[in-house]
């Protein structure tokens, strides 16, 4: 089976911060790692792979800084790396990023057929959860979201369990398809001293935009249909109240009472 | 883009019930309707969904498309988005709210690309631009740390999804009516390979998460998983959900999908109750949006005590116990 796991790199999340008075990001400093939901799609795919045998390959696409997740991505068990880089990609919304990623698929493809391709649930910066349903809808091909287990991997077909606000829904995708995976799915695993050897050496396939025959006029912050118009920080209420009390039965009297007064309950 | 007309919300049916974000997405979309001087419609897709029309009406839809079809029973994405597709194409929206529930953020993507438009995900406020009649919304990002204005310029409908509970639900105004259009099933929408096995409810009774307008949430504080009945008291007297940070998710104390922050989910309650939480980054991230935040924490330094709306020092133990006996008064 070949197994496709979609990457990203993505700020650290405790490392964010914001410029009040611009409401942009500042980056300087602020360290890149692995998007945390692709943690676990990584790792789901390693111990697929690990159960039923095959190759396990992943793809990213981003600036040149973004090969260290690729390389990490070894150490952490892949077999094979592509990073997709161009500046024809840079700014692009989710609807071109997915099918930047999709064409990346088919170039894949040609290579060896991809059966099964793992997105995490969203990424921790701009967390749309738009690109694993949209690379499915680009290469016409079934996906599920939130998928916390997998039940089976049969021959032909995937059996998945996907998450819903009130239970379990259970659904059999046949190869190809694309699912997107919450944390529940698996627990990475360290990476072992081999692996990072491994990460050391390893080749990253580079291709640019016409490498995997992309049309220019689908990619980029110039043609891709949304665009980010304002960034502020958001608004911060009043410092924190602190409720008084001689003891913890005074205060949670007086708790209620606030929160009554207020009509919060 | 002249041709392109009208307000539409997707009134979400699942297992038979109509989603309560469906009032919230007519009230929204109300809004910009009325500013734009056109028409509010909503679409309602699945098996036997036709009899919730009357009631979309009374909540402020002028129009309601339908799709009533047995292949809608259950939720299967390919079918449904490219069904949607399929009615955006006949019928050309000029905007397009879907609800930002699992269900309607998978749906909403999928259906974008088919329809060749773009969508902004998960957004808290939407507005028309009185300028150009775009519509811009607003949504949190890194986080709940940046908050990010998203247009769609030159493409028809402008999409967005919108995240359950930024909006109050739309009134009811008893008798209201309006006009209904089927849209017929295309049997070449039906021809995913993907199969719908069954579903299984989640144990334990109670309200789900993204509908409660109260949650009360623990984490490694409660210091065993007993702690949970305890907060389930509290929760049950206010009407409310339990909720978890990481902690106890991991110490399998409670299971994932109670689990709020980055790696978990995102909720918009009234008024969220974190008891024994520290108030990590990647915990706000998940409930930051809340109304009201309250924190009980023996430790005053801890950051949620800066963070919330209102900080009790003290055991939850204590404090707890006292608020449902204060309560009863
Ligand atoms: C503040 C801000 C807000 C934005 N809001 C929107 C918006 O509302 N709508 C919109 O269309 N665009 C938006 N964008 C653009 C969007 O961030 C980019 O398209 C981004 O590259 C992909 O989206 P994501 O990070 O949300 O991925 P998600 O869809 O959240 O990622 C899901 C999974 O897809 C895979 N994946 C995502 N990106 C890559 C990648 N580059 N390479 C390989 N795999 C990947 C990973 O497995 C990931 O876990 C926004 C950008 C910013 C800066
Ligand atoms: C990539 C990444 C993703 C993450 N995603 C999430 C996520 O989605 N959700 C999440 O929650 N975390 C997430 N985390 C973990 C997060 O950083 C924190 O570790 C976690 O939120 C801590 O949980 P806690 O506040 O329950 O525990 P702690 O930080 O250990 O805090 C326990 C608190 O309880 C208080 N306490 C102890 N006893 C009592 C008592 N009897 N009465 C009152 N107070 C008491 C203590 O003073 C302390 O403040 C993530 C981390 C990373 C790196």
């Amino acid at each position: 089976m070949h197994i496709l796991a979609c990457v990203k790199q993505t700020p650290k999340s405790d490392n964010v911060k914001i410029d009040p008075a611009t409401g942009c990001l500042i980056r300087s400093g602020a360290e890149s790692a692995m998007n945390p939901f692709d943690e676990y799609a990584l790792e789901e795919a390693v111990t697929l792979k690990e159960q039923v045998g095959g190759t396990v390959s992943v793809i990213t696409m981003g600036p040149p800084a973004a090969e260290n997740v690729l390389r990490d991505s070894i150490a952490r068990g892949a077999d094979k790396v592509y990073q997709l880089g161009d500046m024809a990609f840079a700014g692009s919304d989710t609807w071109s990023t997915s099918y930047a990623l999709s064409k990346g698929v088919e170039k894949i493809n040609a290579g060896q057929k991809v059966d099964l391709i793992i997105c995490g649930k969203q990424t921790n910066d701009s967390d749309t959860g738009h690109i694993g349903p949209q690379i499915s809808a680009w290469l016409g091909i079934p996906n599920a979201a939130f998928v916390r287990r997998v039940v089976e991997v049969g021959e032909n077909s995937i059996t998945v369990e996907r998450l819903t606000e009130d239970g379990t829904e259970v659904l059999q995708l046949p190869y190809p398809c694309v699912i997107s995976v919450v944390k529940e799915i698996s627990n990475p695993r360290v990476r072992s001293v081999k692996g990072r050897m491994a990460a050391k050496r390893a080749e990253v396939v580079k291709w640019t935009a016409d490498d995997i025959g992309a049309d220019k006029t689908k990619l980029g912050v110039k043609n891709c249909p949304t665009r980010v118009v304002k960034s502020f920080a958001p608004k911060r209420d009043s410092n924190a109240v602190e409720v008084e009390g001689a003891n913890g039965k005074e205060k949670a009297a007086k708790l209620v009472e606030l929160l009554k007064e207020n009509k919060y309950i | 883009m002249k041709d392109w007309k009208n307000v539409w919300i997707l009134a979400e049916v699942s297992r038979g019930k109509l989603s309560p974000t469906a009032y919230e997405l007519l009230n929204a979309g109300r809004a910009l309707a009325d500013a734009l001087g056109e028409k509010l419609c909503a679409v309602l897709l699945g098996k036997n969904v036709k009899k919730f029309a009357a009631d979309l009406f009374e909540h402020g839809a002028d129009v309601v498309y339908v799709c009533d079809a047995p292949q809608l029973e259950n939720y299967i994405d390919d079918v449904y988005a490219k069904t949607l597709a399929g009615m955006i194409k006949q019928y050309k929206p000029n905007k397009f709210l879907l609800p930002a529930t699992n269900m309607g953020r998978s749906l909403s993507a999928k259906t974008a690309i088919f329809a060749g438009t773009g969508l902004t995900a998960d957004a808290t406020e939407v507005l028309i631009n009185k300028e150009d009649g775009q519509l811009h919304a607003t949504r949190p990002t890194f986080g709940g740390n940046l908050m990010a204005t998203i247009t769609c310029a030159h493409t028809r409908p402008e999409m967005c999804s919108l995240r359950p509970m930024s909006y109050a639900k739309a009134e009811r105004t008893l008798g209201r009516s309006g006009e209904v259009v089927e849209f017929a099933f295309n049997e070449q929408d039906f021809t995913s390979l993907a199969k719908f096995l069954k579903f299984i409810k989640s144990e334990g009774e109670g309200l789900d998460l993204s509908e409660a307008e109260v949650i009360v949430a623990g984490g490694r504080g409660l210091g065993k998983p007993e702690g949970f009945a305890l907060l389930e008291k509290l929760a049950k007297r206010l009407g409310g959900a339990v909720a978890a940070s990481r902690a106890p998710v991991d110490s399998g104390w409670v299971e994932y999908r109670r689990q709020i922050g980055l790696t978990g989910r995102t909720v918009k309650p009234k008024l969220y109750i974190a008891c024994g939480i520290s108030g990590q980054i990647q915990h706000m991230a998940g409930c930051s949006g809340a109304d009201v935040i309250v924190a009980i924490n023996k430790d005053p330094q801890a950051p949620i005590m800066k963070l919330a709306h209102y900080a009790v020092q003290g055991d939850l133990y204590e404090v707890v116990p006292a608020m449902l006996e204060a309560l009863e008064k």
